[in-house]
């Protein structure tokens, strides 16, 4: 694969100011995405992965701001630059973004084609024709026919507005696409369609894609690499066969995580749970966030700061017992 | 076991579709078929799964059964006895034999309410129990056997107070307030983290185990489908499709319909990313108000033939070992085999006229 770093993130923190308290959201994280791959980022709901998605286009939601860390993008820092700037050069020209359900962002009372027309005209100066031909060729891209841009959304069903907000995220050739939970929302046939769509898609365009589920099972079939978040940390990063391949994944979190997915094809007498709940972020455990809830934890997992480590090339993991000292 | 406690026979509902007024004129109705004529028994102490995709009927059943819904057509049997309209006294001696968990645990309950207010309630409702601090007393039990304890600091918490999983466990322990025989649990865990979702499963496992309990789930999730019920029914537009044994149904399965969907399904596996997946339908689910003649699945599917829309729809039948299906063909798909079925497609002459409206 080509090695080739399109997004480096270093040391991203994020906060909410809440009145409760500073909720540590986005935690010092720090990845890569390389060219032609799909990053998978997996975690319980609240353990900061919409949040991350947020904050790579630098639009956090208040109360929310971005503390600390760079995000760069060809070597330039996006965090420095002003909000005029990444607007015109960054959002949608290099990072887009799918949204959770696709079927709410997509406002009822404008036909399809004034919708996308706008994006168009925010960023690219262009004669109505060839707008109309851009459009339809998007269209087309997704699997869509042309007569769609007369239509409301209403008229559409669920898989048919997906596919539009995709054909959306890719109009301006972002090299990167951010898809959070883009089929959570829809029936298992038509997941399978968008799932395809994106795999076709990554291998047309050469695009990357960051794709955040709470599913490990989606993951498995869309992403080169994973990464599972665990309350604002990166708990395990690791190829697909890192994590799905027959030793199964390092991390004690991603292990419980895989024995509790239901299989299929696979009689399960019983399926494994963790026990608690994920931490309140405002006051995280010390150490280990996840030691509370670990079944394999040791003296020094609440005690000591733990660090993120390649245990082999290309899977990192932060926990005491895969470190070998 | 299979002593039955359900019985629905041609079950059927369907919803009016708001006319204007030169439809009024004109006479035209149209209806919405969300159900249409199915049968299924339950037996006592068994899980009985109701899968398919959104839009299929499976909420609208498991609204019939809780009686949510007036019936349109078709009879409801519980214990022998006719339930299929009910009023006044009857209905509410049938609503305390049967309960139901809701989908959204953050929504199904009173935001003002403590979870001890949401407890008492069905008592009180239905006269239970002496006073109020025999209620207590009742409502403390059942805390303890839906693991919420200690039940004093559960008690006075308002449902913003408690997790999801903690909400959902709420919520099943209001339905047992009554100790009902059967609950309908519908989609109680979507809405749940991974990490704890088998929790949440596996207490109603067990709780199903004590009590004798008999659950109708439903959901669109196959997997947890699998490892949570003892039989399954797949619905297609209003229509039972292929009914069985769990794993009957998912390993063997019969129906091109229930293909599709196990093709669909991702499973946590290694070395499936540049594959692009092979899921044997086309087109999309059309309206229920606007059923294709035949098999409703003729124009998705791609095996049918003249005969699937030209002839009746097929019935569900029993092909033995309890495994029913309404496929014509079922037979004859079965003997073409996995290793055909990519280059099925041509097997099927397509001269359907029917084009689902948009």
């Amino acid at each position: 694969m080509d090695k080739e770093r399109i997004l480096e993130v270093r040391d991203l923190e994020l906060h909410y100011f809440t009145r409760k308290g500073v909720v540590r959201a986005v935690d010092k994280l720090s990845f890569d995405v390389r060219r032609g791959e799909t990053l998978g980022v997996v975690g319980e709901s609240g353990c900061g992965k919409t949040t991350m998605g947020t904050a790579l286009l630098n639009m956090p939601t208040p109360p929310g701001r971005i503390v600390g860390g760079q995000i760069l993008v060809d070597g330039q820092d996006i965090l420095k630059l002003s909000e005029t700037e990444v607007r015109r050069r960054v959002r949608w020209e290099q990072i887009s973004m799918v949204f959770q359900g696709a079927m709410n962002c997509l406002t009822p009372v404008y036909t399809i084609e004034k919708q996308m027309k706008e994006t168009l005209q925010q960023h690219r100066e262009m004669s109505k024709e060839e707008a109309k031909r851009r459009m339809v060729q998007y269209l087309n891209l997704v699997g869509l026919p042309e007569h769609i841009l007369k239509r409301y959304p209403h008229e559409l069903s669920g898989g048919m507005k997906q596919r539009i907000v995709i054909a959306m995220g890719l109009f301006l050739e972002p090299r990167v696409v951010i898809c959070d939970e883009p089929t959570t929302a829809l029936d298992v046939v038509v997941q399978a369609q968008i799932i395809n769509l994106l795999k076709d898609l990554k291998e047309q365009l050469s695009l990357s894609f960051i794709f955040i589920t709470h599913d490990l099972s989606i993951e498995a079939e869309v992403s080169d690499r994973i990464m599972v978040m665990y309350a604002g940390r990166i708990a395990e990063l690791g190829t697909n066969e890192h994590i799905y391949g027959p030793q199964g994944p390092a991390h004690p979190y991603t292990q419980r995580l895989m024995a509790a997915t239901p299989r299929l094809h696979e009689e399960v007498e019983e399926l494994a749970f963790i026990p608690g709940t994920p931490p309140d972020l405002v006051e995280p455990p010390s150490g280990c966030r996840f030691h509370p809830r670990c079944h394999v934890v040791m003296d020094r997992c609440s005690r000591d700061e733990l660090p993120l480590r390649e245990i082999e090339p290309d899977h990192l993991v932060a926990c005491w017992r895969c470190f070998n000292e | 076991m299979s002593e039955p406690i359900l019985v629905a026979e041609n079950l059927t509902k369907w919803f009016p579709v708001k006319r204007n007024l030169t439809q009024v004129m004109k006479g035209n109705r149209t209806w919405v078929r969300a159900v249409d004529r199915i049968s299924f028994t339950i037996n006592k102490g068994e899980i009985f799964g109701l899968v398919g995709e959104s839009g299929c009927g499976k909420t609208t059943t498991g609204k019939l059964i809780m009686k949510l819904l007036e019936i349109t057509d078709g009879t409801l049997e519980m214990k022998g006895e006719n339930a299929t309209h009910l009023r006044g006294a009857a209905l509410e001696k049938y609503r305390r034999e049967v309960q139901m968990i809701f989908q959204d645990p953050y929504s199904s309950m009173n935001p003002r309410f403590t979870v001890r207010d949401v407890l008492m309630e069905p008592l009180e409702i239905h006269k239970v129990g002496k006073d109020a601090k025999e209620r207590e007393v009742w409502v403390r039990e059942i805390l303890d056997e839906v693991k919420l304890s200690p039940p004093d600091e559960f008690l006075v918490r308002h449902p913003h107070m408690l997790s999801g999983g903690q909400r959902q466990r709420a919520a099943t322990a209001r339905t047992l307030m009554l100790s009902p025989s059967i609950i309908v649990a519908d989609e109680p865990v979507s809405m749940i983290d991974l990490s704890t979702r088998a929790e949440i499963l596996h207490m109603m496992r067990q709780l199903q185990r004590e009590m004798g309990l008999t659950y109708v789930y439903i959901t669109h999730d196959l997997s947890t489908a699998r490892y949570f019920t003892d039989r399954l029914a797949v619905m297609y537009l209003g229509k039972i499709i292929e009914m069985g044994v769990a794993g009957s149904v998912i390993d063997r399965t019969l129906h091109p319909y229930t293909k599709a969907l196990i093709a669909a399904v991702c499973e946590p596996v290694s070395g499936k990313v540049n594959r692009i997946k092979d899921v044997p339908i086309k087109g999309e689910i059309p309206a229920a108000t606007n059923i294709p003649p035949g098999c409703r699945f003729h124009p998705r599917c791609l095996y049918a033939v003249e005969e699937c829309w030209q002839e009746e729809e097929p019935t569900l039948d029993d092909i033995g070992g309890g495994h029913l299906v309404a496929c014509r063909r079922w037979a004859e798909i079965e003997r073409l085999g996995a290793a055909a079925r990519t280059s099925e497609a041509s097997l099927g002459t397509r001269k359907s006229s029917f084009a689902p409206s948009a």
